[in-house]
């Protein structure tokens, strides 16, 4: 065995009749950050007026045509690029016809054959330290569909067509994941990608990003098990109870003696569960043909590697240049896991703040109040150079941590610049040795039992510690106040 | 001036010349046509009539005649395919599912005629969507063509798809109509009714905004009564559009001017394989009456071969089908056109309102093409049929080493009886014969009226020509005209 496959042993599924593996692949649509449509040049606005951003051709009235959105196949091509996939100088449009109110024109122009970019991969980082690789098999244009609006009326169902020619990008993983926090992290990790590229905003609550899980199941080593598609899942959480629901139900399926159907489900994020939606025999007959209002796409090697030099940096070069900035690992898959993040902490060190420093005091001081409020770090109340001035003045000597934590709630309720509010509240760091040793002095006369105490027992000088320390105010440099207590209690100097 | 007092006898070069020299008001021109189309109803070669805003536009171009501005085609009235979609004015497509449709849009290639001061008479009768030979499909039932056998009163089909335009212009209801032709819609009408019909180079004249029936074979064109008349329109007609992605981009030579060298020199290929089984002697004659008034005119004869022009009916009656059924699927009865009453469940709606709003033959079409599309039968249709088409491209890219146009017949018979061909679709496909190669391959072709059948019905030849060369194809149309003479014409039996 290899030792990837030693490690992802660890990541089976306990059965009744034995330890499963669940295979997932993702069909993830990622709507094109870009002001028109596809094939129109109509807006596309999230949360504008129903039926206010529809052209003739998003309505499919009779003679339009559509006219392809370069800016559209330009981030097509630039997230293939950011994927590390294989570009298709040329590629065709084509029709999957089917009906439905929401589909003005009866049928949705899309890439079958010919996508325009082909086979890439990406990396993705667990939890535990491993990055794992994911294979991508395509990515291509179509046009989104729009909405059907069931609770307008009582008898009637109206159609929205705002986001009806909207571009979407579908982008297809082999499938490579094997547990439902892989499918997470392969979600996360596209997600910063697009992010980065500004391809996509990602948004997955107002809908630009939705994913299709396939989900199969198999004892390990046996070939795939035939697998459920499951539709518009529409966050990294619903991913992960989408992906153990259903691994789930087709163990219990199969260990009942059952076979699994190929079948399309519906996750319901109410109960987590997913139900059927319609089975294989039930599917449609797209009847794919290469649309002919539309030229096959086609560009030269020259334009391709024109937008290629002018990528901006992605997540996987971030994070190595992170780590060689002394990051660990971990923390430097966090910050690149989310765009803002990424900004932030990136402005925080230009602003002058160590790297590690800086790692250090998002984890452990302000992703856990932004978690705790439900806020974002883009929504945050402390400016990132606020935040890199607080860990400048710890790394400076300035300040003590201890008092970075109290300066980085008094920033976060008030607001205002951390070097100010250390002057005029008195934060500074004290290293003035005779003030230490003043108040070192003090403790010690007032608690004679605790100093005998601890010249028996040399460990317990950490109370002492933090008696000076509060009576300092906090504001004593604690290495310097433990050197002084040593001294002051006969103690060795490194105890 | 010859015609001044029936201004409908005009050719549109004439009336041209008969406007800008004031002999005739844009105002009586337009009156003349609009009294002659309410004595013609009985031929319904108009689904929609248009005349109060003829007269209005006819006003403003005497305005402009009167100082000065006049544009190239300033008072002269047409007739529209109602394939066409027009701001304003309905545009039925001679479909019960469009038959309240008003679009609030205008075609790009009717925009560019009231640009250029066209004036429109009304939209004309189609085969519904455009699809027949005969003109007997449409929902407002069948235009009669203005021509009769020698000696007999039975009514004939004036051809199709484009069957209510070549009516108009035959029965001088227009001076010239706009058409569209798909597998031959413009030129084998005109051929019944002893016109002359273009269809120009796939991307010469831009889509947008006409209905659409095969999207990579629908091209517009003009119908007209002189090869000149189809020079002048086809200039105005053609343009780039960057709403079509088809279109293509390439200079629109002044059509008119280059009718003059005449083919002195010219390589005019005879393809073997149009001498086809059972044609009509009186067919094969005319051919090579053809040859000789070329040949007369300094052309240079010469036998060539298109090896594959046996496949392209059958691929024709494939990739057509196919690509209508996607484009007719957006008439659903749900956002314009008919819908059907009383269903409450969308499947019913669905079937009931395509089930009402299409007649047999689109509804043939729409299931040959869902058929040809299906899985498991693309690749022995569809996909074959589009290397059938590349096969038949290549064949004319051979041929045009050797020559630099084709002469043909345009129709393997002349106007057949309404109701005579109805029963039997593939007969009625056969007509297509001789004018769908050129649309598979998108080159330009022209039929000029050549002769009159046995009968005395008219006749055409047909002027294949290479990618954008109209200039060409009507320079040797202008000969054929030359060659033939034609002047005969129907009479008025319709007049009431």
């Amino acid at each position: 065995m290899t030792s990837e496959q030693t490690e992802r042993s660890a990541r089976l599924i306990e059965g009744a009749t034995g330890r499963w593996e669940v295979v997932i692949g993702m069909e993830v649509h990622a709507q094109v950050a870009s002001k028109a449509k596809l094939f129109s040049g109509a807006a596309t606005e999230f949360g504008a007026e129903p039926n206010s951003q529809v052209s003739l051709v998003d309505a499919a009235m009779p003679g339009m045509l559509p006219v392809i959105n370069g800016y559209c196949v330009e981030q097509a091509v630039r997230t293939g690029l950011g994927l590390k996939a294989k570009i298709n100088l040329r590629s065709v449009f084509d029709r999957k016809n089917y009906f439905y109110p929401d589909l003005p024109a009866g049928y949705q122009i899309s890439q079958y054959k010919q996508p325009v970019v082909g086979e890439g991969e990406i990396n993705i980082d667990l939890a535990n330290g491993e990055t794992v690789s994911v294979g991508i098999e395509r990515l291509h244009l179509e046009q989104d569909a729009g909405k059907m609006l069931h609770d307008q009326h009582p008898d009637y169902t109206y159609v929205d067509l705002n986001r009806a020619g909207v571009a979407l990008m579908e982008i297809v993983s082999r499938p490579d994941m094997r547990s439902s926090e892989e499918a997470a992290a392969f979600l996360r990790k596209l997600r910063a990608i697009l992010r980065h590229l500004g391809t996509c905003d990602g948004n997955m609550e107002a809908g630009s990003m939705r994913a299709d899980v396939n989900v199969s199941v198999r004892k390990p080593g046996a070939p795939l098990g035939t697998r459920c598609e499951i539709k518009n899942v529409n966050s990294m959480r619903f991913v992960m109870q989408a992906v153990d629901y259903e691994a789930r139900r087709q163990i219990d399926i199969l260990e009942a003696g059952g076979s699994i159907k190929q079948e399309t489900r519906l996750f319901d994020s109410r109960t987590g569960e997913t139900r059927s939606m319609r089975s294989k025999e039930e599917a449609h007959d797209y009847r794919y043909f290469p649309d002919p209002d539309l030229l096959p796409l086609t560009f030269d090697q020259a334009w391709v590697d024109g937008l290629a030099c002018a990528l901006p940096e992605l997540p996987d070069e971030k994070r190595a240049r992170f780590i060689k900035a002394g990051l660990s690992s971990y923390d430097a898959s966090v910050l690149v896991a989310e765009k803002e993040a990424t900004d932030y902490f990136e402005q925080m060190v230009a602003e002058g703040a160590e790297p590690k420093a800086a790692a250090n005091w998002l984890s452990n001081e302000y992703f856990g109040r932004l978690n705790k409020m439900g806020l974002s770090i883009s929504s945050g109340p402390i400016p990132a150079k606020s935040a890199s001035t607080i860990v400048q003045m710890v790394s400076s000597g300035t300040i003590s941590g201890k008092i970075a934590k109290d300066l980085t709630d008094i920033v976060w309720r008030e607001g205002g610049d951390p070097r100010a509010l250390v002057e005029t509240r008195g934060l500074r760091q004290v290293t003035d040795e005779s003030a230490i040793e003043a108040a070192v002095a003090a403790v010690i006369a007032a608690n004679p039992d605790k100093a005998d105490e601890v010249k028996a027992k040399p460990k317990a000088v950490a109370w002492f510690v933090g008696q000076v320390m509060k009576a300092m105010s906090g504001k004593a440099n604690p290495q310097a106040v433990n050197a002084i207590l040593r001294r002051h209690l006969g103690l060795s100097e490194d105890g | 001036m010859a015609h001044a007092s029936d201004p409908t006898q005009f050719t549109l070069a004439e009336a041209r010349d008969a406007l800008a020299a004031k002999a005739i008001s844009a105002r009586e021109l337009a009156q003349a046509h609009i009294d002659a189309i309410a004595r013609a109803r009985s031929l319904n070669a108009y689904i929609t009539e248009t005349p109060d805003r003829a007269l209005v536009a006819a006003t403003q171009s005497d305005a402009k005649i009167a100082t000065g501005t006049a544009r190239p085609l300033e008072g002269i009235p047409l007739a529209v395919k109602d394939l066409f979609c027009t701001n304003g004015v309905r545009t039925t497509a001679a479909s019960r599912i469009l038959d309240n449709f008003v679009p609030t849009y205008e075609s790009a290639v009717t925009r560019n005629l009231w640009n250029a001061g066209a004036i429109m008479l009304g939209k004309t009768n189609l085969d519904e969507f455009a699809m027949g030979s005969s003109n007997e499909t449409s929902y407002f039932g069948p235009v009669v063509n203005p021509w009769r056998a020698r000696g007999r009163n039975d009514d004939l089909v004036p051809g199709g798809s484009s069957g209510g335009s070549a009516a108009a212009v035959a029965a001088r209801l227009a001076l010239a109509a706009i058409g569209t032709d798909t597998g031959g819609s413009i030129r084998q009408p005109a051929a019944f009714t002893g016109l002359v019909g273009l269809k120009p180079t796939y991307g010469r004249c831009s889509r947008w905004g006409v209905v659409a029936y095969a999207s990579s074979l629908d091209q517009a064109g003009p119908m007209t009564r002189t090869v000149r008349d189809a020079a002048i329109m086809l200039h105005a007609m053609a343009s780039h559009d960057p709403k079509d992605s088809t279109s293509v981009d390439v200079p629109v030579p002044d059509y008119e001017a280059a009718l003059e060298p005449g083919v002195r020199g010219l390589r005019v290929g005879i393809p073997k394989e149009y001498r086809v089984e059972g044609m009509p002697p009186e067919i094969d004659h005319l051919w090579r009456q053809g040859v000789d008034w070329l040949r007369a005119q300094g052309a240079e004869i010469i036998d060539v071969s298109l090896p594959h022009t046996k496949y392209a009916l059958p691929a024709y009656y494939i990739v057509a089908p196919a690509e209508a059924s996607s484009n007719l699927a957006r008439y659903d009865g749900v956002r314009y056109g008919h819908r059907a009453a009383g269903t409450d469940d969308l499947i019913g709606l669905y079937e009931r309102t395509r089930g009402e709003g299409f007649g047999r033959e689109v509804r043939r079409r729409i299931m040959i093409g869902t058929y040809v599309l299906s899985a498991g039968y693309y690749d022995a249709y569809y996909l074959r049929a589009q290397k059938v088409r590349t096969l038949i491209a290549r064949d004319f890219t051979q041929a045009f080493q050797a020559c630099d146009v084709l002469l043909t017949p345009v129709t393997p018979c002349a106007a057949f009886g309404i109701g005579a061909k109805t029963a039997d679709p593939v007969s009625m496909y056969l007509n297509d014969v001789f004018t769908v190669t050129v649309n598979l391959a998108g080159l330009p072709a022209i039929s000029v009226p050549a002769g009159l059948s046995d009968d005395g019905l008219p006749l055409g030849l047909q002027i294949i020509g290479k990618v954008f060369d109209e200039a060409t194809v009507l320079s040797a149309g202008r000969a054929i005209e030359h060659g033939a003479d034609f002047k005969a014409a129907p009479q008025a039996w319709w007049r009431t």
